[in-house]
């Protein structure tokens, strides 16, 4: 082994300049991975012996990309038909450094050992490593170290025993780096030229990213600028230091895809800064971090807002818009709001979109196969169409497909993108649900084999043994009147309830938890997928489940009459609800009744059962009570958000009915002591871990959040306060119009779309006055009670039998902060993606109940844009 | 997580190693011509230079003790070490648990200086290697070598000898010393968390690099004598 000093300068956060020294390291034992080579000493080859041949090389080859062509053409890459590819350590560092999304999937493929990518560690290989050159730049080395790889390679296989001939291809679409490549005799290829030889896989060309270069040259040539540049990184950071531009997210209208807010400082105020027209949001994308620049006072924003439907073709399109901001007539009721112009982007939000290709764009006769411009429409109406390039247009034509952006270059209008792959035929629900998933990144493969192989071997037979009762610590409840009430039909039994007296004549009342920790270990591949998964997500028809469903409906589930483990919150309560002592244990229990909310209240209501379930249930009930109207007067927050339930005809899963949840005073029954384990535990764990505790706050809305509905609400003259989350309560308490008895909820469904989203962190990373749950009224909030269905439950309890169980061994997932901070930040990223899929699963029922029907309601208007209105409508 | 990758899908650690390779060390003794015994050690790019005296006078009365010598370690860091320079005091002393033969010099004092001349991870490793090494070059009666030698986790995976990269990434370091011919174990030392599952194997790494670290030190201290013996026979 060689050794070689590499030393560079680098710059230091405080600013010093140093001068680094790393040692690097050079080996002659890494070995080329082929199967056919004889001379390596590899002993599981992953490159196969019969690699693809192809009409342009004609030998079987490895194919070696660089980094360009995994940055740009990653969707190929991923592509079933390319395997046995040689990744380069380089290209791997390059990427690093230059995307981390791109960077995590090349190594997913890697991962992979079905797509046979190996990654060949050129940079620490004798033979392969190079010194950069005076006047060499780092780029330039870059490539030239790939080349000499490729090189290495072709000599390697050229000379070494083998029992076959064998070769290697570079890909790259930078021109000047094949050049070189030819000029060194290694055989290279663009990748559009290699996949055209592709022919079992014909979809491969359609997938091709343009060169950047090139389509931007092409549409120079066709002369017509149609945005502003972009200013530099460096001009931004300038900008925005000296408070000429602020950044922000662009968050476009979901009524009017040409209309976009950012939430920047104006005038020393935090404030909504509306970009409107095309030309204003200069080729930014929702989501995407901008710097904007505020125009002058003259252009400022006088009107209420215009809602667009998207229009087929882009002449209309502009038009459309230069209606909007032409006939503007000046409505002086309306305070004035700040416009601003996009001047930048910081950071580019663009991902995969669902959508279809708009019929009108499609050129030429059924069945011709030549490549055309089509016009591809997002699901997401807020993206703006993209344009593609195609050979399939009329085989696409009302399927549902998957594209992805390229680049957007200043002469065109619209974005220009690639075709991605086919989902299924458009209004088929199978195929909308999917595209739904997708379009809410929720992971909703099947669980593979590794994550099955973590369930307990015994499967459904498994039962609690004689050793969970007495060698875990694990306190044994099996002789109590556990019960659990929960919306019928529901299989998966996070919590259930206990109460009984004690001879001090207080109570004990007990929340019993599925212990789902005690399946699910840290760092098993199920754990790793249900973090990653992060939730259940609930869709009208269907249920993506965050743990196999061996363990949530069955192992897990406290289902009646069946020994289960259980991780307990056990309280002991005066006759007020009042607190006395709280203890945690893990223990055995065994239900005796699982109660829909409505038996439930049957039975607290039917005086004739006096039996010991019964009695409980009413004991709980009162306490309940108590619990929450202590709460009320602290000043928690009772919202009301529309709950939709549709009543599925039972084959065709068709939607016959639809109806707003109702609730039962059992509901508010159980989630009162959910609320109250859940606070309870937050206490206990930040006590024994200040620092990495997971919680849960709900920030205080700012006030500008209330703007729209306080002026709606003045024309009835009923004042709003919202400084703190009481004096909120009590005037939605007053907000009532004796005449209209929907008013009130309709108000706090309003009220609830002003609220900041509640969110999971980790203690360590924010201030004590800032764990408040808004919302709740209390200081310090976390999850607990339902670990089957959010992975932060999970964490919740790791950490709980961490406080409880001296002896207990764990690692660096519960003490370090950054780590549970990034848990936080995914699990938050799942919940909102997770919420909005449900939201949009409920949409696209509602639209297919509503498909073909007219239905007359009564409803009540709640925003008035200019050319159009919202409408709340109760049933 | 971090951005940066410590092992690679083919194993190899950021410099280049595989998990159960030491880095390259570089051993002198006799460096200092004013010290009874001297020794210089590179470990990688962590240099540490160590300084005997004695046996001699005991510089304190106070001190005296009248069965055994007294061992006064004194630990530098210079400030050009780290790559970002930071002061450090005089006091950051380690107990390096040198075996010596102490009650063959009562009344009698021993010193120790070391000096960290450059850091780039295992600073406790090097230092007691080389004092070591300045011990057997000052003369002083030894059981055994000390060999001292650290093992981290990186992703499950135990690996031996870290750099300050892989140090500074909160991998988890063990630091064993060891006397190589009974095996007995002198010192074990981290001051991080590592989950006890992993324990042993991570304990059990870092006495095979006290043993392959033994070996090294062992043919560097024979070569030097042979030449000493050579040059006078000569
Ligand atoms: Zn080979």
């Amino acid at each position: 082994m060689s050794l070689r000093a590499k030393s560079f300068i680098k710059r230091t956060k405080k600013g010093n300049v140093i001068k680094v020294i790393k040692e690097h390291y050079l080996r002659d034992d890494i070995w080329c991975s082929s199967a056919l080579c004889e001379s390596c000493n590899h002993t599981d080859a992953l490159l196969s012996a019969t690699p693809r041949a192809t009409e342009s090389f004609r030998t079987p080859h490895y194919i070696v990309p660089d980094t360009n062509v995994f940055m740009n053409q990653i969707d190929i890459m991923e592509h079933p038909a390319i395997k046995d590819v040689i990744v380069l350590q380089t290209v791997r560092e390059e990427l690093r450094h230059l995307s981390m999304p791109i960077y995590n999937r090349v190594n997913a493929i890697v991962a992979d050992k079905n797509k046979r990518f190996y990654a060949f560690s050129n940079e620490h290989h004798k033979e392969t490593y190079i010194e950069r050159m005076k006047d060499e730049s780092p780029n330039d080395r870059n490539d030239r170290a790939i080349r000499v790889s490729v090189k290495w390679y072709a000599n390697h296989l050229a000379n070494g025993k083998k029992k076959a001939p064998i070769t290697v291809v570079m890909l790259s679409d930078d021109r000047d780096n094949r050049e070189k490549a030819k000029s060194a005799a290694i055989k290279c290829s663009s990748v559009r030229d290699y996949v055209a030889d592709l022919t079992d896989s014909p979809e491969l060309v359609d997938m091709v990213v343009s060169a950047k270069d090139a389509s931007e040259a092409q549409a120079k040539a066709d002369g017509k600028i149609e945005y502003e540049e972009h200013l530099s990184q460096v001009q931004i950071a300038n900008g925005v230091k000296n408070g000429k531009f602020s950044q922000g997210t662009l968050n476009i209208s979901g009524h009017n895809y040409l209309e976009a807010t950012v939430m920047a400082t104006v005038e020393g105020k935090q404030q909504n800064v509306y970009i409107v027209g095309r030309k204003n949001m200069n080729r930014s994308i929702q989501g995407d971090t901008v710097a904007i620049q505020v125009l002058p006072k003259s252009e400022w924003k006088k009107t209420a807002s215009v809602a667009i439907e998207e229009d087929e073709d882009e002449a209309t399109e502009m038009k459309a818009e230069s209606e909007n901001t032409d006939g503007m007539d000046v409505d002086n009721a309306l305070p004035e709001m700040p416009t601003a112009k996009v001047v930048g982007i910081i950071r580019k939000k663009w991902r995969p979109y669902c959508g279809f290709i708009s019929k009108k764009s499609i050129h030429g006769t059924e069945g011709s196969t030549s490549a055309q411009n089509v016009i591809f429409r997002a699901m997401d109406r807020r993206i703006p169409s993209i344009k593609i390039r195609t050979t399939q247009a009329h085989t696409l034509a009302g399927q549902r497909i998957v594209v992805a952006i390229d680049s957007w270059p200043t002469t065109s209008v619209l974005p220009l993108g690639h075709f991605v792959k086919t989902l299924g035929s458009s209004g088929d629900k199978e195929t909308e649900t999917e595209v739904l998933l997708l379009e809410h990144d929720v992971p909703f493969q099947e669980f593979s084999k590794r994550i099955l192989e973590d369930l307990p071997a015994e499967g459904e037979d498994w039962v609690v043994l004689d050793k969970h009762v007495h060698n875990e610590r694990r306190r044994d409840f099996r002789h109590l009147n556990v019960c659990s009430i929960d919306p019928p039909g529901c299989t998966d039994i996070d919590d259930a309830l206990h109460v009984r007296a004690l001879p001090n004549g207080n109570f004990e009342v007990g929340v019993h938890i599925a212990d789902v920790t005690y399946f699910v270990k840290p760092g098993m591949p199920m754990d790793e997928e249900a973090a990653g998964r992060g939730t259940t997500v609930y869709l009208v028809d269907k249920r993506i489940d965050m743990l196999p469903s061996l363990l949530g409906t069955n192992l897990c589930s406290l289902r009646s009459n069946v020994e289960r483990l259980a991780f307990s919150c056990i309280w002991e309560m005066n006759e007020n609800a009042e607190i006395v002592n709280v203890d945690f244990t893990k223990s055995v229990i065994k239900s005796k009744f699982s109660f829909t909310y409505e038996e439930a209240q049957n039975r607290i209501d039917d005086d004739r059962m006096q039996d010991d379930v019964t009695k409980g249930i009413r004991t709980l009930n009162s306490f309940a009570k108590k619990l929450k109207q202590r709460r009320l007067e602290k000043g928690a927050l009772t919202l009301a958000s529309p709950e939709v339930r549709f009543n599925l005809e039972n084959d065709s899963q068709d939607p016959v009915d639809v109806e707003l949840k109702e609730l039962k005073d059992t509901n508010a029954l159980v989630e009162e002591f959910m609320l109250l384990a859940n606070i309870s535990v937050a206490e206990r764990i930040y006590s024994k871990f200040p620092d990495s505790a997971l919680l849960r706050r709900h920030p205080t809305p700012p006030d500008s959040n209330f703007e729209e509905l306080r002026r709606a609400l003045s024309e009835f003259n009923i004042s709003l306060e919202t400084s703190t989350s009481k004096e909120l309560s009590d005037s939605l308490d007053r907000a009532v119009i004796p005449s209209d008895p929907y008013f009130n909820k309709m108000v706090r469904i309003m009220t609830t779309r002003c609220m900041l989203q509640a969110q999971y962190f980790s203690s360590g990373t924010e201030a004590e006055q800032d764990f408040r749950h808004y919302g709740l009224a209390c200081p310090i909030y976390t999850h607990f009670t339902s670990p089957i269905r959010r992975y932060s439950d999970v964490m919740v309890h790791r950490l709980l039998e961490a406080c409880i169980d001296a002896d207990l061994t764990y690692g660096q997932e519960l003490t370090d902060k950054m780590r549970m901070k990034e848990l936080c930040d995914n699990l938050n990223f799942r919940n909102r993606m997770a919420q909005q899929a449900a939201r949009s699963s409920v949409e696209l029922y509602t639209n297919l109940f509503f498909r073909n029907k007219v239905v007359e309601e009564d409803g009540h208007v709640i925003r008035i844009l200019r050319n159009g209105f919202v409408v709340l409508v109760q049933k | 997580m971090s951005r940066l990758e410590l092992l690679t899908p083919e194993g190899l650690r950021v410099d280049g190693r595989r998990p159960n390779e030491l880095r390259k060390i570089i051993a002198k003794t006799s460096v200092l011509a004013q010290a009874d015994g001297s020794a210089y050690i590179e470990q990688g790019n962590t240099k540490v230079l160590a300084a005997v005296y004695g046996p001699q006078e005991v510089r304190h009365r106070m001190q005296i003790l009248h069965d055994r010598a007294i061992i006064n370690v004194e630990f530098n860091v210079a400030p050009f070490s780290t790559s970002e320079r930071k002061k450090r005091s005089k006091n950051d002393k380690y107990d390096n648990g040198i075996k010596l033969q102490t009650s063959q010099f009562p009344r009698s004092q021993i010193d120790i200086y070391l000096q960290v001349l450059q850091h780039d991870g295992g600073t406790l490793q090097a230092c007691i290697n080389a004092a070591t090494m300045a011990l057997i070059d000052a003369g002083i009666p030894m059981i055994d070598y000390v060999c001292a030698s650290t093992a981290g986790c990186i992703d499950k995976q135990p690996v031996l000898d870290l750099n300050y990269l892989e140090e500074s990434s909160d991998s988890p370091e063990l630091t064993v010393a060891i006397l190589p011919r009974t095996g007995k174990v002198n010192l074990m030392s981290m001051e991080s968390r590592l989950h006890v599952d992993m324990l042993e194997s991570v304990a059990s790494l870092a006495t095979e690099g006290c043993e392959q670290i033994h070996t090294i030190l062992d043919a560097v201290v024979r070569d030097t004598t042979q030449h000493l013996k050579d040059s006078l026979m000569q």
